[in-house]
């Protein structure tokens, strides 16, 4: 596969290091996120909502953030984020098989719905750009405390046309907080494409009209998603306060497990958007500048299906929740 | 014992609660150097900062919203929704965020918060500056909502919803705040959340209500004790979790039951009080369970005599009660 242009412009910018454990973090999530699908498929897992073609905005963002200093308020398709802030695969195994262990809802949400307390990654449900505002509440406690500490939200490109959006970015304007809202666009709101949704191509531009920046990368360039979001944090922790990050990325799987996005989108559509893959992208630039060899790429991939499967035999075989918890924590019980 | 309005009272309980612990924030429009379109925070932004009370953009779900995720990182803050009519754009972020957090996260995530919103009519406010839709949040789990009838209740309860790990929805009756006064310590005190109050004593017929409504039961239990008629009056002070120990106690002291509220009475806390009394007190009962409330109109009307035809005064309460005296 070819270096694109801006890959060989940012290519400096990393070592060897910190670009491997780019591919490696990328390469993690796709592979979680193809095992969660043949769960799905082998009737297994009742559910599956897809980070697939968006890895590399979020493994970017992710590498960019403090851990356990910096917040998250994520949404559905966040799995690579969660995973480069510490989640695991087998916490999202537990998730999507629906076990007591699962530490993101012990069960009791659909999957991909993250939230671990543990990595400062709040709790998401599944109306959409809720988060946005709780995203402003963290940043506004950090900035009464005075911590150089950033929240950063994501959500897709159809969260944008609702009115949360609006009041979380007017608001975090208005108080220079430090928060990042990165938008994953993917060009579709489920079937609904995204001339249909707004006027103008990109999300970012509206950032205009808060008086920040807004920035729209290539999401299937890791090298630009490392380098606008890497801007976009520090911007947010040096006071200056906050961005829009828009990444233009690939939906490569249908919305859900429960769509086929076949009969509405055309083959072309499908067929140019699979070419245009972040994780062998990224492949391609590190085989090409040496930082992969031949093979380590094949290597990793079995290592971390060596990973996946273990962590999905302890999945399935961990415990149910029991009918008897269904009525706790409603509210806070004593200690 | 100093006396205070409630309006007061509601102030000292949040000044209180700031000076004791700096987590403690307010957040809502207007709250600044106004003081809120009521007076409920004058003076608080001059003594804690404009950080700690901080003026919102005109935006429910922003001020709701913004509030849940501040106290998701340590802070307790206090939002105040400028009327309780205009709550319902942050409603998605109090039922779908702030109720279901604890329990969707399987105890890991919690919202220490409080939304207040003045609520009630009969100061000419009209559809959207009188309404009593507290009903609306009382069947949803993870929330508590709360509606003192007196000063001493107000700040009592409003020191415990500060300090309470879980949302709770604060209602001030508006007609309360500067017309109903009494005294109130002022050395700390709580007042538990969850609790009724019996505020009159009687054994012939029992008044249950909450908010402005208990004012008005006690002026007409004052007019019927004159024809040997005594009423208990039970305040429910909270609507969710209901006392149902309380209603249960006077429901059988009693034996008759009115159940008094200024909304209309479809779907509202009568009929969850009602279902109480008729599933555990029907043995005690010597008439059939008696509602009061307003009709099945959208809201208040700001004509005069249309708002006046809307609230249960204690002339039509006095009305019913003699009824049902007579069951």
């Amino acid at each position: 596969m070819a270096v694109a242009k801006s890959d060989a412009i940012n290519r400096e910018a990393l070592d060897a290091q910190t670009l491997r454990g780019m591919y490696r973090h990328m390469l993690r999530s796709r592979v979680l996120d193809e095992r969660m699908w043949v769960l799905n498929r082998q009737g297994r897992a009742p559910f599956w909502i897809s980070a697939i073609g968006h890895e590399a905005i979020q493994v970017a963002v992710g590498m960019n953030m403090e851990k356990g200093k910096d917040w998250l308020a994520p949404y559905y398709r966040d799995l690579a984020l969660t995973l480069v802030l510490g989640m695991t695969p087998r916490d999202h195994l537990l998730s999507v098989l629906a076990k007591a262990e699962d530490p993101n809802s012990g069960g009791r949400q659909m999957p991909a719905h993250y939230g671990s307390r543990r990595h400062n990654i709040i709790s998401t449900g599944s109306p959409v750009t809720t988060q946005l505002l709780h995203a402003d509440g963290i940043a506004l406690a950090m900035q009464l405390r005075g911590e150089d500490a950033v929240c950063v939200t994501a959500m897709g490109e159809g969260s944008t046309s609702g009115g949360d959006f609006h009041e979380a970015l007017n608001f975090a304007a208005t108080h220079k907080l430090a928060v990042v809202f990165v938008v994953e666009n993917n060009g579709y709101a489920i079937s609904v494409p995204l001339d249909k949704q707004m006027p103008t191509p990109n999300v970012a531009d509206r950032a205009l009209a808060y008086g920040f920046p807004g920035i729209t990368v290539d999401g299937s360039d890791a090298m630009a998603c490392h380098r606008a979001a890497h801007d976009a944090i520090q911007r947010a922790r040096s006071g200056a306060g906050p961005t829009l990050l828009e990444a233009k990325v690939n939906r490569l799987t249908s919305h859900s497990s429960d769509d086929d996005q076949r009969r509405y989108r055309s083959a072309e559509d499908l067929e140019s958007e699979r070419r245009a893959d972040c994780v062998p992208r990224l492949r391609a630039l590190l085989e090409d500048l040496d930082v992969l060899g031949p093979g380590d790429a094949d290597a990793l991939r079995a290592e971390l299906v060596a990973e996946i499967d273990e962590a999905t035999a302890y999945a399935e075989s961990a415990a149910d929740p029991t009918p008897d918890t269904a009525m706790r924590y409603v509210y806070a019980e004593d200690a | 014992m100093p006396i205070r309005s409630y309006l007061e009272a509601i102030r000292e309980g949040m000044r209180d609660e700031m000076r004791r612990d700096e987590r403690v924030i307010i957040f809502g429009e207007d709250v600044g150097a106004k003081g809120g379109v009521f007076g409920a925070t004058e003076g608080l932004q001059k003594e804690f900062g404009d950080m700690r009370v901080m003026e919102s953009p005109l935006a429910e779900s922003c001020i709701v919203g913004v509030c849940i995720g501040a106290a998701m990182n340590g802070m307790r803050p206090i939002a105040e929704i400028q009327f309780q009519d205009f709550i319902l754009p942050a409603v998605d972020q109090i039922v779908s965020e702030a109720a279901k957090m604890r329990y969707r996260s399987n105890n890991d995530w919690g919202v220490p918060m409080v939304v207040r919103a003045p609520f009630g009519g009969g100061v000419h406010g009209a559809l959207y500056h009188s309404q009593s839709i507290e009903a609306m949040f009382c069947g949803v789990p993870g929330l508590k909502v709360v509606t003192p009838s007196t000063p001493y209740d107000a700040k009592g309860l409003l020191v415990s919803a500060v300090r309470d790990p879980d949302p709770v929805l604060f209602f001030e009756h508006k007609r309360a705040y500067r017309s109903v006064k009494g005294e109130v310590p002022d050395e700390e005190y709580t007042v538990p959340l969850g609790t009724a109050s019996v505020v009159r004593a009687g054994a012939d017929i029992a008044i249950i209500t909450y908010g402005m409504m208990v004012h008005t039961a006690l002026e007409a239990a004052g007019r019927l004790a004159k024809d040997g008629f005594e009423c208990e009056v039970l305040d429910l002070r909270s609507l969710r979790p209901l006392d149902r120990e309380a209603i249960v106690a006077t429901a059988r002291r009693c034996g008759k039951v009115m159940v008094a509220q200024e909304p209309n009475l479809a779907v509202s806390i009568s009929s969850e009080v009602s279902a109480i009394v008729a599933e555990e007190c029907f043995e005690y009962l010597d008439a059939p369970v008696m509602r009061i409330g307003g009709p099945e109109i959208p809201a208040m009307p700001f004509a005069p005599a249309l708002e006046s035809f809307y609230l249960v005064t204690a002339d039509k309460l006095e009305a019913a009660l003699r009824t049902l005296a007579a069951y």
